[in-house]
């Protein structure tokens, strides 16, 4: 446990430090969101339909920028190397890298996101709808997305080949979460139904996600 | 304990390293390779250290720990020195003595930042530090988090003739504790009685 706090607490550290990039991904949601309503026009009854799906798409891509550099700068500077070396199984320390960049990078887009639902004109119920459900969908988010990045640096190719690699994966999580938050909206499912999907498909990632990378790893770091 | 290889034969990017390659080491000794660049130094260390995979033969660990494998015994100085340029010198430390150590990160810190003579910086910024500065943190790394097998690729690159001669005393001291080392290097280490394996070329 000493090993895998300690990682959380180095890479928590590293991204609220100068030049970490724990804010980017927050400015970017801020952007993305509040450049739609520009290209839309001023229609107050459309932006509010569409607000969950803006707010999901904006944080998608938001989770996807500083993923790159979740293992490639271990890489470089041969962190990974040494943590091949360590005697934490490789599942669980990527599994703690994961969740340190949910914290700094995630957790971020989840509290930004009632401030940017007031700017869609989304009433307060759907505005607590899309909090919860991007509590709940962006951890899913992150950890498909340490697939990418592990894929990503095992075939020595970063930056563009990894959104096409984890945006096909995350149709399932973005699906579910626009459901239920349209569900909370607008009916007639039961908000329930969609948000359950998505819990499992949280759960589910949480597991496939650091295995799938850790097995990256083994095999391609040669 | 004894590291033995035997037979060794790697290949990488289809190009054949080396072949029927055979070491030993105990505890207590040194072995040193020697050879000219792309003999396959680094390779050989990275084998030991569990970071590629042998096309042929087999290294194996008598003795040591059972419960843990030899990378998990293992330090390895690779020319890429794992520090983060964010971090302070004592947070580099600490953190991977805690990770490789599995202990309380702090607990050695201190003897081992003062062995390589970095005590005054333990709070500035990795990424203020000089080459052989970076090198001398690395170094404190294997005193940090006691491991019985120290695999250095080139330990004393860029270091100065002071904090040569302190590495070779820490080399000693490792080695009368029983330690193993396995150093890949072009120049003289300091140390006495070491076995020497010459790689390419000449076999």
């Amino acid at each position: 446990m000493t090993a895998l706090s300690a990682l959380l607490r180095r890479d928590i550290r590293i991204s609220l430090r100068v030049g970490g990039g724990a804010l980017m991904g927050v400015l970017f949601f801020l952007t993305v969101v509040t450049l739609i309503p520009f290209a839309i026009g001023p229609d107050l009854a459309l932006l509010q339909r569409i607000g969950p799906a803006i707010l999901w798409i904006g944080a998608l891509l938001a989770s996807l920028l500083g993923l790159d550099r979740l293992f490639a700068a271990d890489l470089d500077d041969g962190s990974l190397d040494l943590m091949l070396m360590g005697e934490t199984p490789l599942e669980l320390a990527v599994a703690a890298k994961a969740f340190a960049h949910w914290l700094t990078t995630g957790l971020p887009l989840v509290i930004a996101s009632p401030v940017l639902g007031l700017f869609l004109n989304l009433e307060p119920g759907g505005i607590g709808a899309v909090a919860l459900t991007l509590l709940v969908g962006t951890p899913a988010l992150t950890f498909i997305g340490t697939i990418g990045a592990a894929l990503a640096v095992a075939l020595r190719r970063g930056g563009l080949l990894l959104p096409i690699l984890v945006l096909p994966l995350a149709v399932p999580v973005l699906i579910f979460g626009v459901a239920a938050s349209n569900a909370a909206v607008v009916g007639p499912v039961p908000f329930g139904t969609p948000f359950t999907v998505l819990c499992a498909l949280t759960l589910m990632s949480l597991v496939l996600g650091p295995f799938a990378a850790a097995a990256t790893f083994r095999h391609g770091l040669e | 304990m004894r590291v033995t290889g035997q037979r060794l034969r790697c290949v990488r990017g289809g190009r054949e390293v080396f072949c029927d390659l055979d070491f030993a080491v105990a505890g207590g000794e040194a072995l040193i390779l020697t050879g000219r660049n792309g003999a396959g130094k680094t390779t050989l260390l990275r084998l030991i250290a569990g970071l590629l995979t042998a096309a042929a033969g087999h290294i194996d660990l008598d003795g040591g720990d059972p419960e843990l494998s030899l990378a998990e015994q293992a330090h390895y100085l690779g020319h890429r020195d794992a520090l983060k340029p964010s971090l302070t010198v004592a947070e580099n430390l600490d953190f991977w003595a805690a990770y490789l150590g599995n202990g309380d990160g702090a607990t050695f810190r201190a003897g081992a930042l003062a062995a390589v003579g970095l005590a005054d910086l333990a709070h500035l910024p990795a990424g203020y530090l000089s080459a052989g500065q970076r090198r001398r943190l690395s170094i404190a790394r294997l005193l940090a988090a006691p491991r019985p097998i120290w695999l250095l690729d080139e330990p004393t690159a860029a270091l100065d003739v002071a904090a040569q001669a302190r590495l070779s005393d820490l080399m000693r001291a490792h080695l009368a504790g029983g330690g193993a080392i396995i150093a890949a290097t072009h120049g003289p280490l300091g140390l006495e009685g070491v076995k020497e394996l010459r790689m390419g070329g000449a076999g």
